[in-house]
């Protein structure tokens, strides 16, 4: 083991993992993220704390971490290069690791231009591929970015996003082999509806033996309605979403698309669970944190293990 | 080279509202190439600013003058003879032409008339796209002629990121995502696996961070 991390301890294990996550408050309401937390606590080994996601000002991922920690579960620490310098993400790191956070996530982050503070400068010191490098040095070497000694280094397990859909395809795995290269423990992709271009993807993963170096996680999102199918197909950034899954919403009542979202996502693990390199699901149920339990109960992924 | 655009008109009559004797001055390089501060500028420049004056019914007596390198003390130096007669200079050339004349001349107030942009390419007729941000370690030779710091939105230097879409970058349709360029380009050159090598975390002290950076040429100084 490299380190503490459940998510590390499931994936040695063997079983399927699982993650979710939580996005912090717009504001100074500790009680949202323990109540988001709470919903997740037994259906998870690790939960997400995103970093002022789409470029929206919230509570800092660190702090929120340390609220869920202290309820005895376990954050993952997400990080965008947006947002921070290489001195700001270490201390960041450092303090973090204080209170017990020993997962996390290296993100490059959406730009500004998406959320409310369009007019900010962007930092993008590191991208997220020399992040993954600079917390492997902190861990394995004890040695800061800039070469000097950690007095006490923080040991993270080290995550990764990745994007099987965005284009170039075929750059895709390549880019995969360079976070992997950098020194990436395991990988959370992009939310998967169109799970043939996925399993195309693994196929490449595996064909290269990254499977054997990296845990891959599959992002699964229910659709809660057609609007929001449509939202992400048209809106979102790096989005594949194909029109079957539009149809299919569309041909249910519009009362019963929530539970037509969560079928399908019910489905899309259950399918995935099939494919090599798989080695379990991150469910992103954006403002929805409330039906993750039931779809890992429905999946068979529940009762989480033991570790 | 440095391009720029006019400043919004209403600014510019705000900035010399209190004087009534102006020397505006255009520059004949890079401003001129993209239009924003040559001689042909300054003229359309100055008889906007007579028109506002004669619509308000005051006076003002602007002087032309376009030097051939207004970043030059050599060539600023031919203001001399005109400063002490004006109030005022207002600027066309960029933000380095601008602190020049500022520098000589310092009892004299010096106003902008341009917006200085950034380091760009002529594209097309009419069109300047950025395309260097002056980091001061130049890749160019690593990334096949594209630059990931002044064309990647994030400056990434092991993009794409996940937001590429259908070949464009995540912030605009409109902007060619300069990984999917730097790929295409490696494959045509056959360099595919350079593509695969890690590049380090920059050193930003030679583009800016290190402070203000200035050249010095001992053979030339
Ligand atoms: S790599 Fe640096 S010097 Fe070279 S074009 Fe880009 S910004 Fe300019
Ligand atoms: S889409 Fe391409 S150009 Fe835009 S930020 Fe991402 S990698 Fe950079």
């Amino acid at each position: 083991m490299k380190t503490d991390s459940r998510l590390e301890k499931v994936l040695a294990s063997g079983e399927l993992a699982v993650t979710s996550e939580c996005g912090p408050p717009r504001g100074c309401r500790p009680e949202k993220v323990t109540e988001k937390a709470a919903l997740l606590k037994d259906h998870v080994d690790g939960i997400n704390v995103t970093d002022n996601q789409t470029a929206m000002v919230r509570m800092s991922s660190c702090t929120a971490g340390i609220l869920i920690k202290q309820m005895g579960l376990d954050p993952i620490l997400q990080m965008v290069s947006r947002d921070r310098n290489r001195l700001a993400m270490q201390s960041e790191i450092l303090g973090a690791y204080s209170f017990g956070i020993n997962t996390m996530l290296c993100l490059s982050g959406d730009h500004a231009k998406f959320g409310d503070h369009p007019m900010a400068q962007g930092v993008f010191d590191i991208d997220s591929v020399q992040m993954i490098k600079m917390v492997q040095q902190m861990r394995d070497k004890g040695l800061f970015q800039g070469g000097a000694k950690i007095d006490g280094p923080p040991k993270m397990f080290i995550g990764a996003a990745a994007n099987p859909f965005a284009d170039p395809f075929e750059l895709r795995v390549m880019r995969l082999a360079k976070k992997v290269k950098a020194g990436v423990d395991f990988i959370q992709t992009q939310c998967i509806f169109n799970l043939d271009k996925f399993e195309e993807w693994m196929k490449g993963v595996v064909d290269r033996g990254l499977d054997e170096q990296v845990h891959i996680l599959a992002g699964i999102t229910p659709m809660k309605s057609v609007g929001m199918a449509r939202y992400m197909k048209n809106k979102v950034p790096g989005m594949d979403i194909p029109d079957d899954v539009i149809k299919r919403l569309e041909g249910v009542p519009k009362e019963q698309q929530p539970e037509e979202g969560i079928k399908m996502a019910v489905e899309a693990i259950e399918r995935l669970k099939q494919v090599k390199g798989v080695h379990g699901f991150h469910i992103m149920a954006i403002e929805w944190e409330e039906k993750v339990p039931q779809i890992v109960e429905k999946a068979g992924l529940y009762p989480r293990p033991k570790v | 080279m440095i391009t720029a655009e006019q400043k919004p008109i209403q600014e510019i009559i705000q900035y010399i509202a209190p004087y009534s004797k102006i020397l505006l001055v255009g520059c004949n390089e890079c401003v001129t190439v993209c239009a924003a501060g040559g001689r042909k500028e300054v003229g359309l420049l100055a008889s906007a600013l007579h028109l506002n004056h004669l619509k308000q019914g005051k006076n003002i007596d602007i002087r032309e003058i376009t030097l051939e390198r207004q970043c030059d003390p050599e060539y600023v130096e031919e203001l001399a003879p005109y400063i002490d007669g004006v109030d005022a200079v207002v600027s066309m050339a960029c933000g380095c032409g601008v602190q020049t004349i500022a520098a000589r001349f310092k009892k004299t107030p010096v106003f902008p008339a341009v917006n200085t942009r950034f380091m760009g390419a002529s594209v097309s007729q009419g069109v300047w796209s950025e395309r260097c941000k002056g980091c001061g370690d130049c890749v160019l030779g690593i990334t096949g002629g594209i630059c990931p710091v002044a064309r990647c939105s994030k400056h990434l230097f092991n993009g794409p990121c996940g937001g590429t879409s259908n070949g464009q970058c995540e912030v605009s349709p409109d902007i060619d995502c300069a990984w999917r360029l730097i790929w295409e380009r490696l494959k045509e050159l056959g360099m595919e696996s350079r593509y695969e090598e890690l590049m380090e975390a920059k050193d930003w002290r030679p583009g800016g961070a290190g402070g203000p950076g200035t050249i010095i040429r001992e053979d030339l100084a």
